[in-house]
């Protein structure tokens, strides 16, 4: 789960990071007021989970309260990559002398997280790595001991900061570990840590991104999610414990199990037709469960064929059977639909099916001509 | 034979009293493991399954009546970490974690520990270890593969079950299939697992099934053309995954450039394994 700026700042600041004082506002007359606050020159910083802000115009510097209410108005109203801007954070402005890039993410090869820190700061730090990669520093942090005190020493050693600030950049890095162990954070980020008018260290710019697998033991966080930056079909699906992914294809596909429903995309793809989307629905789904993501994918009106590709292993073929029969019911698709059941009481489930006016398959690759011939027929009427 | 797992295996169950933990408690016994003993806290002294298992406190105890030397781990993801831990600490040689879900700074801690104490770990969130005929641990459903020549290695589940399936209705069968699990941090990497098969002798070929996400398959490549004379087949799932969308299993991901599924069909096959397109053309392949 990614986290806003703002949110990612202020779990910073928790550990002793310091940051600029800002706050969030969700309209103009309440950025306004926050710019009065902070003396009228501040920074109007567009909250999306999206990169690329800068650049969309929606980081911009106000020089007073009254045209941080102009710039808000501006971009509360304007969308960043297809997602439209509902809050801006209210930074006080800050002047810079220099910017470093610092960030601890998980390197899944060395199994451990790797602290990095580069003295390019500012820009994306894949394209640093990619332009002068000896720029970047890595260390790795043994996940029983933490981050010591001499690796951040290191580190401001080696991107060249200036002695006078190698106290506050340790103390700022051990508050970035102390921030992403805490929170249970896959990427926590500060880019740019700046060199401020005086000559401080300040965070100007943060990103955290929790891992999902965690938040049960992190209910504060769990919170923080922004409902208003998913889409409707994702809020939907995790609601019922279902791993669903739209794309652009026509195909609805429902599998139980994640490599399974990669490789029935593919086998979709290898014969002509492109999947709509990606369903896991787990192991040992239950009828209701199935009618639930049966709903899901006839949601995606893109849908003009669907294939259902079950291996009952822990999964019941006569529960998924029945499930689909109640998602029928309901829903009255209009659209065929291609069931492939094999394994734990399969003869059951394709009984069931029988009864219904179901396309039935023997294998995936069966299964997966029959879906694509669907599309081409429902074009073709 | 067999790699991991065989007729002797002394099986422990944690997390033997909840719902999945029971099914395939009775299942993995149906099937002829030697299921040994479970370990519930609180519950120990009492027993299980129409009373022919015996419950434990702790796994230490467990082990030290039984002289179980592999432990199966079903309890939910937020305690998964500590049972592995307890199993390490108890001495098990061999600890497989089916449990999915279990954060990533928790594995992480987890690998460490368990690299300190020469234990091998196979999981979490795989579907465990079958030699068919002769012992199942895990859920892998134990009637869909036979006995035979050919190792497999996955990190997936039910995927891994197509293959089994397909195999099976070839009169194709199987030494050992180990699910290593689709996590980011897991205990056994392909690598690991190609060397166990490379090494054993009743293991003719090898099938390798991955999925996007990682570096795991290039390196699997590396060691199968500098280390292994016995041949190996592949499929990669998610040729059709766009980037930066997590397919299911957390370790599923294409991130940076990186894990994209056509790089690690590159890598096979300049590693001359033949790399299948769908999942039922793998039993052609085969010698």
């Amino acid at each position: 789960m990614k986290l806003h700026e703002y949110q990612s700042k202020q779990l910073f600041a928790q550990q002793g990071i310091p940051i600029p004082r800002g706050r969030m506002a969700m309209t103009a007359s309440e950025a306004k007021a926050i710019a009065e606050e902070l003396g009228g020159r501040v920074v109007v910083k567009s909250q999306v989970l999206v990169g690329g802000r800068g650049k969309a115009g929606g980081i911009r510097l106000a020089k007073t309260s009254d045209e941080a209410e102009d710039i808000a108005t501006q971009i509360l109203a304007i969308q960043i990559k297809g997602l439209p801007v509902r809050k801006v954070l209210i930074d006080e402005a800050v002047n810079i002398q220099a910017e470093i890039y610092l960030g601890i993410t998980n390197d899944r090869q060395a199994r451990c997280p790797v602290i990095i820190a580069s003295g390019e700061g500012g820009v994306e730090i894949e394209e640093v790595a990619r332009r002068e990669p000896e720029k970047i520093v890595r260390i790795a942090i043994d996940p029983l001991l933490g981050l010591r005190e001499y690796q951040a020493r290191y580190l401001a050693a080696a991107i060249e900061l200036p002695r006078e600030n190698w106290r506050e950049f340790i103390a700022i890095a051990l508050g970035l570990w102390e921030t992403f162990r805490r929170t249970d954070s896959t990427l926590a980020e500060i880019n740019p840590l700046v060199v401020d008018g005086s000559g401080k260290l300040l965070a100007l710019d943060g990103k955290i991104v929790v891992d999902d697998n965690a938040l049960f033991r992190h209910p504060e966080i769990a919170e923080m999610r922004d409902i208003d930056e998913e889409a409707p079909s994702e809020r939907e699906a995790r609601k019922y414990g279902l791993s669903y992914i739209q794309l652009d294809g026509d195909i609805g596909c429902m599998v139980n199990g994640a490599g399974l429903a990669m490789a029935t995309m593919d086998v979709i793809q290898l014969h002509g037709g492109q999947p709509a989307n990606f369903l896991d629905i787990g192991g040992g789904a239950g009828a209701e469960k199935v009618a639930a993501a049966f709903d899901l994918i006839l949601s995606d009106r893109k849908v003009r064929a669907v294939l259902i590709n079950i291996f009952g292993g822990i999964t019941r073929c006569d529960e998924v059977a029945r499930g689909i029969l109640m998602a029928m019911d309901t829903a009255k698709p209009k659209v065929p639909i291609v069931a492939r059941l094999v394994g734990t009481n399969e003869e059951e489930g394709r009984r069931l099916l029988a009864e219904a006016n179901l396309i039935t398959a023997t294998s995936l690759v069966d299964a997966a001509q029959k879906a694509v011939a669907a599309v081409g027929e429902v074009a073709a009427s | 034979m067999s790699i991991l797992i065989n007729k002797h295996t002394r099986l422990l169950v944690q997390g033997i009293t909840g719902r999945e933990g029971l099914f395939h408690s009775e299942q993995m016994q149906e099937y002829g493991t030697r299921l040994v003993a479970g370990v519930r806290p609180g519950k120990g002294g009492e027993w299980v399954l129409e009373g022919k298992v015996p419950l434990f406190d702790t796994v230490k105890q467990a082990v030290e009546a039984t002289g179980a030397n592999c432990s199966a781990i079903f309890v939910p993801a937020r305690s998964a970490a500590d049972a592995m831990m307890e199993a390490a600490e108890a001495g098990l040689p061999l600890i497989v974690c089916i449990t999915e879900g279990i954060p990533v700074q928790d594995m992480m801690q987890v690998r460490r520990y368990i690299d300190q104490r020469g234990v091998r770990l196979v999981g979490p969130n795989c579907p465990g270890l079958l030699t068919p005929g002769e012992s199942k641990v895990g859920i892998i459903p134990g009637h869909i593969a036979i006995p035979g020549d050919v190792g497999v290695v996955s990190r997936s589940g039910t995927l891994t079950y197509e293959v089994l399936y397909a195999l099976q209705q070839r009169g194709r069968g199987v030494s050992t299939c180990v699910g290593i699990g689709g996590d980011p941090i897991n205990g056994t990497g392909f690598t690991d697992v190609l060397a166990m098969f490379e090494d054993d002798p009743n293991t003719e070929e090898v099938i390798l099934i991955g999925e996007i996400g990682g570096t795991d398959e290039e390196r699997a490549a590396d060691f199968i053309s500098d280390k292994m004379t016995k041949p190996v087949v592949g499929f990669i799932a998610g040729r059709t995954a766009p980037p930066g969308k997590r397919m299911g299993h957390a370790g599923a991901i294409v991130e940076g450039g990186s894990g994209l599924a056509a790089d690690k069909i590159q890598a096979l096959q300049a590693a001359r394994v033949k790399v299948a397109e769908y999942p039922e053309a793998i039993p052609e392949l085969l010698r």
